[in-house]
């Protein structure tokens, strides 16, 4: 291993110490001489007809550049949706218009209606005033069951309905599976609600648009998860502006969790903005503001079946889920409820019939996206559940009733019945090593301690899998994607042998700059500190599809890992030169080419130099230079899975739930940087915890959000969370790609939350409330105790 | 407008600035010092923690002219006189108490007043400290053990694994 | 938020001149008034800090009790009145996040009266007098119901003067994101009886509640209000909890407060 960190080291990150010093550029940060600032007027109720706007007082005020409206974007496009999905009956999913700017109609609370841009955000605010909007309220469709209903209001009149696409997957087994149930021993019904959270990364989203007019050259600052997905969806799709002319900078970004994946009306505004004004214009978020206009994610209702036979064997699961859409369909939006999430309803298990159906609604809603996970923590909660309260119902452990319906090791790959094929796993591996752990075996004494105090613990266990590394593109392109998903690397090895790798992918907080760097030192068997990682900004970087869905070190990496292939490769040939020896003998070994059994050897920096003054290089063969892209598509998802234990206690006085400890034995594959996957997991653990405990995005009868800032909408805070149990020794590499990872940014939120409501059901029942066997996610105080009385 | 003047950083600082002027704003826009952020609106996250004459204070919920002649430090002026990482910010580093780094200089700021008032505190007294403010990315495991960890206490037990 | 004049009086004669003039408001720590100056709801045209008046700063223990300063930061008085007032110290401790205690004080508290504040509740259960420019105010006088308070136009909280009881002991149950009292209950014994102030959980604000105070003046235990209920109609009811819930919670916290304060 290369003494600066190669991959296994929990090498410290570099990037910590700008920001540890208040030295991190975020859009935020960004302000260019001459800016304008941006306060969008946004609609109070949650639909109505917009019959007049009024501009002329506010551009009267002091300071105002011009007030914009819908009128203004009369000859632009709207904000594109990214998949198309095809209902179960093969026609296309119903896909409303999505305005920059709303057009004769609001949809939500929080739609967009005007745009003041003044010299001073506060001008603008006080100018925002003076705009007279004239509205008339109309009836909002919020429940997504009464959204279906014939005589329903329609959010968008030009659809024939509220549903924008009824699903089936896998819709030729409906029958069969149908079969399936009548033939059971045991059905387990489970009706529950996935509930509807708001991603809140720390930082709110920011853009600042500049316009260089003797060029036509466009900038566009924002806090993007994927600034080349924004300048492709933006440049093409909505403002008409070639790639060459538009730039797209995503700085330093204070997290994403989804949120920042999606391209937003106010990003085209303010670039649109700046070249009508001819001045650079800035919108910065509020954090309320945040609430009303970040993509929100899940809010799922669903019931689900679980059908076992009288050995107890899972014969098939069928669920019925209502996926709301919100009142725009945002980038990945129809993607998340069908293939991110009918796809991994076998879960760990050798369930041979599945069907899912899901319907997808509009409401006058804020638009819902992927959120850590994406569909996947909807089905993992689901098929989690239901298993547990089966083994409740059978009367056996729900330990024992997963291990004998896990897939077993000696059976990767696996075809699932529901289309995807897992290349590897042991999920026994990762139940024995949660409940080694987690001390499961000290449980019961720990319970009567807690008894004794007069509170109820209980454990709760989940196993999870999931389809990450996102994805091979052709299949995407079969499913309705819209765009390719491969990444991209360029990597520039300098002459003096320090190199500047370029990726497509983009991180957060992810701390690719540390980890991709380990993967080049380990690989030439250089010092980390000779390698720059360059992120985020679409004018020096290849294309790239960004970084969700755990995918960056899985896609991202193996790009890079592909395009260091083709440097060592071009190097070898370099050296064997200098050598005067054969391609063929030639050995690289910690930064230095040796001719294979001689003591002949040639240093890193003497062929790089070679590449760049090529005095004694052979020039017919080969081009001077040492610089390498490559593209990297996978020919399959990556499957990372776990076992969670979740141990609590619930205050049965007030129904106060606390987690007393939480366990996670992952299966990532390799591991490039332990520090960062540890990291990784305990993140994504306060974050499915949150969900299962605390989270909620609640909307009132006249869809008025009531859960609107961080007053009502509960985070989780440090003294909510314990310290961690994580552990990731057990492996098996992914199969597919150059490093054997699976990827670990999602894990951690999606096993989570059916550990802990499984947990609290545990508590509730073992205290002898029996009749008690579902409680709705979140697990608040008050949902506990309405419970149990 | 109204001139107004402080210590910031150990430096005497003057701007413009209106009444409803936050104190993080005439940080981040009158003096450049964008270290402190802002990441909401009802004082609940803490991302803009500095100290005022010592104290721990949402520079967002504070009007710069209600601080007129204190001392205020910001994460700016956290490190070492030879620009090295403070112990409080190499611990952060050493234990991986950062992820996307936005909640950082709050969270540095916050231990930083705790650990001045409490050199050692219980794993429960770091994480009621920080009860004001929000990370969204660590889960605070990291983040806890960096605090001890720079309070001088053995944090090899509270390994993830 | 709207701009607004700024002014910071070193003493109450001239904050009192100030607060005079039109559109005027006080600021004392601020940290509840500023986020609602952000969302416009409040929209001062000058605002009088209260927080640069030397004679309304400190804690002093005294004949009579304990005399705090209006304008002392929450944190202060965590720190300086533990040894006479353990429970009003707790409680002050337990007031937002460290940030809020340094900013915060309680005579802000006190005249804007929040009905989930923690302060309304020591000050009713203490039997404190709410010192004003003008006049001593009794608690139970003072309090008014939700954000309500018997504080006049131009008049301002200067000192707070806390009776220290017996026995005391205050239990919040957090609303999970705000951090406000979901409910809270401050118990105090006194030689004349016990008094229980309840925060957080009724639309009318802090109230006591008298029957437990009889119950529990006869016999100090958590098992002497067991038979006791209160209903859940009036009480405050949002996605957090229900009226019953926080009914419910009336009286767990007060059990686990009178068994903190034995």
């Amino acid at each position: 291993m290369p003494k600066d960190g190669g991959i296994g080291a929990s090498t410290k990150r570099r990037e910590d110490v700008r920001f540890l010093t208040g030295k991190g550029r975020y859009t935020d940060d960004i302000n260019i001489r001459g800016q304008a600032y941006a306060w969008f007027i946004r609609s109070d109720v949650a639909h109505g007809k917009i019959n007049s706007i009024n501009t002329a007082a506010a551009e009267a005020m002091p300071g105002v550049a011009k007030v914009f409206t819908a009128a203004d974007f009369a000859g632009v496009g709207g904000i594109p949706c990214g998949w198309q999905v095809t209902d179960r009956f093969g026609k296309p999913m119903q896909e409303p218009k999505h305005p920059v700017l709303a057009d004769g109609k609001v949809r939500h609370v929080g739609d967009p209606i005007a745009v003041v841009v003044a010299d001073t955000l506060e001008q603008a605010r006080d100018a925002a005033e003076a705009v007279e909007i004239d509205i008339t309220q109309l009836p909002p469709v919020l429940d997504m069951k009464a959204a279906l209903a014939a005589d329903a209001p329609k959010v968008h009149e030009e659809l024939t309905s509220n549903l924008c696409y009824d699903w089936g997957f896998v819709e030729e087994n409906k029958a069969a599976v149908e079969e399936a149930f009548k033939d059971a021993a045991h059905v387990t019904t489970l009706e529950l609600v996935n509930n509807r959270l708001v991603a809140n990364p720390m930082e709110p989203r920011v853009a600042v648009g500049d316009y260089e007019s003797h060029s036509g050259q466009h900038t566009l600052y924002t806090t993007s998860q994927n600034p080349h997905v924004i300048r492709l969806l933006m440049g093409a799709f909505v403002l008409g502006i070639p790639e060459h002319k538009l730039r797209v900078v995503a700085p330093d970004v204070g997290g994403g969790f989804g949120s920042k994946i999606y391209h937003y009306a106010e990003e085209a505004f303010v670039t649109f903005a700046a070249k009508t004004l001819g001045r650079p214009v800035k919108w910065t978020s509020s954090r309320s503001e945040a609430f009303i206009s970040d993509a929100q994610g899940r809010d799922h209702v669903t019931r689900i079946e679980l059908a076992l036979d009288a050995a107890n064997n899972f014969t098939a699961v069928r669920t019925e889920t209502y996926a709301n859409m919100g009142a725009y369909l945002s980038t990945f939006a129809p993607s998340i409820p069908t293939w991110l999430h009918g796809t991994l309803m076998a879960g760990n298990y050798r369930t041979p019939l599945i069907y899912v159906n899901v319907k997808a609604v509009f409401t006058n809603t804020v638009p819902v996206d992927a959120y850590r996970g994406a569909g996947r923590p909807e089905a993992t909660y689901q098929l989690e559940r239901v298993i547990d309260k089966a083994a409740r119902e059978l009367g056996v452990d729900p330990v024992a009733l997963r291990r004998q319906n896990f897939i077993q090791p000696d059976q990767f790959p696996y075809q699932t019945p529901v289309a995807v094929v897992y290349d590897t796993g042991n999920y026994t591996a990762t139940m024995d090593k949660l409940l080694e752990i987690s001390d499961h075996a000290g449980f019961a004494a720990r319970a009567a301690e807690s008894a004794a105090r007069g509170k109820w613990r209980g454990f709760g266990i989940a196993h999870y899998i999931e389809a990450c590394g996102i994805a091979p593109s052709n299949l995407v392109g079969q499913l309705g994607a819209r765009a390719g998903l491969y990444e991209s690397a360029t990597v520039r090895v300098n002459a003096t042998g320090s190199i500047s790798v370029y990726t497509g992918s983009h991180s957060h907080g992810q701390g690719h700059e540390t980890s991709f760097a380990q993967v080049v030192a380990e690989m030439i068997g250089l010092d980390a500190g000779q390698i720059e990682i360059v992120h985020g900004d679409t004018s020096n970087t290849p294309m790239g599809m960004g970084t969700y869905g755990s995918r960056s070190l899985a896609v991202g990496g193996s790009a890079i890992v592909k395009a260091t292939n083709k440097i060592i490769n071009k190097a070898k040939k370099i050296a064997a030169h200098l050598l005067e020896a054969s391609d063929s003998d030639i050995e690289l070994k910690d930064g230095k080419f040796t001719v294979a059994g001689t003591d002949k050897s040639v240093d890193w920096v003497g062929v790089t130099l070679a590449a760049y003054v090529p005095h004694n290089y052979p020039l017919e063969n080969m081009e001077p230079g040492l610089e390498e892209t490559a593209f990297y598509d996978p020919s399959n998802f990556t499957y990372p899975s776990g076992a969670y234990g979740c141990e609590v206690e619930v205050d049965p006085e007030t129904g106060k739930v606390d987690i007393l400890a939480f366990s996670a034995a992952d299966d990532f594959g390799n591991i490039v940087n332990p520090m960062i996957v540890e990291g990784q997991v305990q993140g994504g653990l306060a974050q499915g915890i949150g969900q299962a405990l605390m989270e909620n995005c609640v909307y009132d009868e006249n869809g008025q959000l009531l859960s609107g800032s961080f007053m009502d909408y509960a985070m989780p805070r440090a003294d909510d969370l314990p310290m961690f149990k994580v552990d990731h020794s057990c492996c098996t590499p992914c199969t597919h790609n150059p490093l054997g990872v699976k990827g670990c940014g999602e894990a951690g939120a999606i096993g989570s939350p059916p550990a802990v409501v499984n947990a609290v059901i545990d508590a509730i029942q073992r205290a002898g409330r029996t009749d008690i066997t579902h409680i709705d996610m979140p697990l608040t105080p008050s949902r506990v105790w309405s419970a149990l009385n | 407008m109204a001139k107004v003047t402080m210590t910031v950083n150990g430096k005497t600082v003057s701007g413009e600035v209106e009444g409803r002027t936050l104190l993080s704003t005439f940080l981040r826009d009158g003096l450049g010092l964008t270290g402190t952020h802002v990441g909401c609106d009802t004082s609940q996250c803490g991302a803009c923690t500095v100290h005022v004459d010592g104290k721990q204070v949402k520079g967002c919920t504070v009007f710069a002219m209600d601080v007129a002649g204190a001392e205020v430090r910001t994460i700016e002026g956290m490190a070492n006189a030879d620009g090295s990482l403070s112990r409080i910010q190499q611990a952060f580093q050493d234990h991986h108490g950062l992820q996307c780094g936005f909640c950082t200089p709050g969270m540095v700021m916050a231990a930083a007043s705790l650990l001045a008032v409490n050199p050692k505190p219980s794993e429960a007294e770091v994480r009621h400290h920080l009860e004001g403010n929000i990370c969204r990315c660590t889960g605070y495991h990291n983040i806890v053990k960096a605090v001890l960890a720079a309070s001088g206490q053995d944090v090899s037990q509270i390994a993830a694994e | 938020m709207q701009n607004f004049e700024f002014v910071k009086p070193s003493s109450i004669a001239d904050a009192v001149a100030a607060l005079g003039q039109e559109g005027a408001v006080a600021l004392s720590g601020g940290q509840t008034l500023i986020p609602t100056m952000k969302q416009r709801l409040n929209t001062p045209d000058l605002l009088v800090s209260l927080t640069g008046i030397a004679e309304m700063k400190g804690v002093c223990h005294g004949e009579g009790g304990l005399l705090i300063g209006a304008a002392t930061p929450h944190a202060v008085v965590a720190a300086d009145a533990a040894a006479h007032y353990p429970a009003l110290a707790a409680l002050a401790g337990g007031i937002g996040d460290p940030a809020v205690r340094s900013r915060g004080t309680i005579g802000g508290s006190l005249a804007n009266n929040d009905p989930s504040a923690c302060y309304p509740s020591a000050a009713l259960a203490s039997g404190a007098t709410i010192v004003t420019n003008r006049r001593s105010i009794a608690a139970d006088d003072y309090f008014q119901g939700m954000f309500a308070t018997a504080l006049e136009d131009g008049e301002i909280i200067t000192e707070v003067r806390f009776p220290i009881p017996q026995q005391a002991a205050y239990v919040k149950f957090n609303q999970p994101a705000s951090r406000f009292a979901l409910t809270g209950v401050f118990v105090a014994r006194f030689g004349s009886g016990v008094r229980v102030a309840i925060t957080g959980a009724s639309n009318d604000g802090v109230f006591r509640w008298t029957e437990a105070e009889t119950a529990l003046s006869a016999n100090f235990a958590p098992s002497a209000i067991e038979g006791l209920s209160l209903s859940g109609d009036g009480m405050i009811s949002d996605l957090h909890g229900s009226g019953d819930y926080r009914a419910h919670l009336c009286k767990v916290l007060t059990k686990r407060a009178v068994m903190a304060a034995g």
